[in-house]
């Protein structure tokens, strides 16, 4: 158990820049999650962790630490890979047991840590199989029984879960929660799937390019985005950015959408929204914030209700994925299944403006 | 009238096209159109190999002369000669020698090529792959002329250190290490490339595992590289056994055999009795008994691999 720091640490192949400066604190035992798409560095960030990947400047420092310079065996780090990397010739008691006896643990000692380690994820009867002869899921218990004996002070996971199925990866995503509420060690976890992310984390990274895009709990992330690529890359569906105009009315603001289209700005964001009256800027709505007219749901003052013609219509069982155009952009809204409409008719939808963002598309922020 | 004619009619049809469409469907199952497409190579196999093979156990039994059939005689008379047991003992001593050395040195430079950046590898490995390459003829006696006792290159680079010479063909123990070393100057870049593939296949993240589980170089190859290569490491040691063990030529070209049958293997003794000295039947005899040396390892070293593979998969 220890915390873990990165100070402006960058990476370099040869001109190309992997990741440029980053800086994170882990406070111990935190559950944290690197998130970001293909090639955003968050791979090369946990390779760099665990002494996998050189830095090229900058400082990493493991429970007060700087192990910039050790090997990644003198790190006390454990590592669950995407494809497992389980050893094949060895069963896979021996698998776990490898680092024990590269460090010359007493045999009981292994045997104490091997049991317990296969008793948390369930795989004692599994002991004396080699890799081959076992599943998808057993063989991610295996890999993360191989990282538990070793009661390291980090725990990094490498995409442990995206070489399995749907259901399977649920599974072991609750799997894995559990461990670490059991084993409490500092975790930091990459993957590129934002609900992974989002239901694993104490806190999320989200990286982009090379960069920190953001960093906060969960809900933070979902309900408070900094940047456009957050506001869309967090939430599933993603949150809908429409190009709108801040125009004012009156003494109140409001977003024009199109010609026939505009929403009142709430009261209590006006004042924040000043600085970009008359420019172009991106409004940003999730999906569950377009609804249904019927009943209460988001139903307040801030609320604006608006017809719209059905492209596409999508049951999901327990909600309807509307999606419908706005001056030519793709608009995604969640109804109630019973009070959907079918494609081509139009429907009444209500937007509720209490959780709108404003992006301003020449920077990226959300103002 | 119709319903007969009807019903008559598809019988014929169905009774005259069903040898036909038989020999058809036949031909179109898979391993149908896989045995006939190998037939071709089965029929060189069988007469270039499995016919002599056979031929050459009725030979083994026949007199000098091949007139008369003398059963295991040609045997028993083999069992009962030094020079014949000189020969299992020298072939013994040939195979095994150059074979384990033809595997460290391939292992050992393929370790060196696969640590290689990249854009070397291609130019070391092409240049290391030159011996295979050269017929072996036409090598062997490239080095019977550097093994010369007067006017060879390594006897003037001994001499140019303060040496003395060395007779490389006539002394035979000095004999002896010249065979084997141009055999495994020869051999080891097979083992080098099957080598060097079988480390390439070997994941990347199991060497990063093993990093992170704390383990050293060397442990990472004892651990990690050497298992995974069990198999290839074996099935190259039995190949190049049963090559080695039948080497021809290396030996005929740079001693026939000598000084005193001290370099002797079973296919140049073969070839002396047979060929030489015109007892064909002994010839074959000697040649035989290859066969169950050869036969006995193959049989252990495939079980072994068969095994592995099965666990590792």
């Amino acid at each position: 158990m220890a915390e873990v720091a990165l100070r402006n640490v960058v990476k370099k192949y040869d001109d190309v820049v992997a990741v440029s400066s980053i800086n994170l604190d882990i406070p111990n035992n935190e559950f944290l999650v690197l998130v970001g798409p293909s090639g955003c560095g968050k791979s090369t960030t946990l390779r760099m962790i665990a002494g996998l990947e050189e830095i090229t400047a900058g400082e990493i420092v493991i429970g007060g630490e700087v192990v910039n310079d050790l090997p990644p065996k003198d790190r006390d780090i454990a590592m669950v890979f995407q494809n497992y990397a389980l050893y094949p010739h060895m069963t896979v008691a021996e698998n776990m047991s490898f680092g024990l006896k590269l460090r010359k643990f007493a045999k009981d000692e292994i045997k104490a840590r091997v049991d317990n380690a296969a008793k948390i994820l369930d795989i004692t009867e599994l002991l004396t199989r080699r890799p081959k002869q076992l599943s998808g899921g057993q063989r991610q218990r295996v890999a993360m029984g191989r990282a538990i004996v070793r009661n390291p002070k980090v725990f990094l996971f490498d995409e442990p879960l995206s070489n399995l199925d749907a259901k399977l990866r649920v599974q072991m995503r609750t799997e894995i929660k559990r461990v670490h509420q059991k084993v409490k060690t500092t975790t930091i976890y990459v993957t590129h799937d934002q609900v992974e992310a989002m239901t694993l984390a104490d806190r999320i990274v989200v990286m982009n390019g090379g960069k920190i895009e953001q960093i906060g709990s969960p809900n933070d992330l979902y309900h408070h985005p900094k940047t456009r690529f957050v506001a869309g890359f967090i939430g599933s569906p993603a949150m809908n950015l429409i190009p709108a105009k801040l125009e004012t009315n009156g003494s109140s603001l409001k977003v024009r959408l199109s010609d026939n289209l505009s929403f009142p700005v709430p009261e209590n964001r006006a004042a924040r929204y000043r600085g970009a009256i008359g420019k172009d800027v991106l409004l940003g709505l999730r999906p569950e914030h377009i609804t249904e007219t019927r009943g209460a749901n988001g139903a307040s003052g801030n609320s604006h209700e608006f017809p719209a013609t059905l492209d596409v219509v999508e049951p999901m069982g327990m909600e309807t994925m509307v999606f419908f155009k706005v001056d030519g952009v793709e608009v995604c809204g969640r109804v109630e299944p019973t009070a959907a409409k079918g494609s081509g008719e139009t429907m009444l939808l209500r937007a509720n403006l209490d959780h709108m963002h404003l992006i301003d598309p020449n920077t990226n922020r959300v103002l | 009238m119709a319903d007969t004619l009807h019903s008559w009619n598809p019988t014929v049809a169905t009774t005259a096209a069903r040898p036909a469409s038989k020999l058809l469907k036949f031909l179109r199952r898979r391993s149908a159109i896989a045995f006939v497409m190998c037939l071709p190579l089965m029929t060189v196999i069988g007469g270039l190999v499995i016919y002599p093979a056979f031929y050459s156990i009725y030979l083994s039994m026949l007199n000098k002369s091949q007139t008369r059939f003398i059963g295991l005689s040609n045997f028993t008379y083999l069992l009962s000669r030094d020079v014949f047991w000189m020969v299992v003992e020298q072939s013994a001593i040939f195979a095994l020698t150059a074979v384990f050395f033809k595997a460290l040195i391939g292992l050992v430079t393929a370790h060196l090529i696969n640590n290689l950046p990249v854009k070397g590898q291609r130019k070391w490995r092409g240049m290391l792959l030159v011996p295979w390459v050269i017929p072996l003829a036409l090598s062997t006696l490239g080095w019977w002329w550097m093994f010369d006792p007067t006017h060879s290159a390594l006897n003037w680079i001994i001499n140019l250190f303060g040496g003395d010479e060395i007779a490389w063909l006539s002394n035979p123990y000095w004999a002896r290490f010249s065979v084997i070393l141009v055999n495994v100057w020869y051999g080891a870049p097979f083992f080098l490339i099957m080598y060097l593939a079988a480390l390439k296949s070997v994941p990347e993240q199991l060497y990063e595992a093993a990093a992170i589980d704390g383990a050293s170089a060397w442990q990472k190859f004892v651990h990690i590289t050497l298992p995974m290569m069990r198999n290839i490491i074996a099935i190259t040691i039995l190949f190049s056994l049963i090559v080695t063990f039948a080497n021809f030529d290396i030996v005929q070209i740079m001693t026939a055999g000598g000084p005193r049958n001290m370099t002797h293997v079973f296919a140049t003794y073969s070839f002396l009795t047979g060929i030489r000295s015109g007892d064909l039947p002994l010839g074959s005899a000697v040649s035989l008994f290859m066969l169950p040396i050869l036969a006995v390892s193959a049989i252990f070293i495939l079980r072994g691999v068969r095994k592995r593979g099965r666990e590792i998969g």
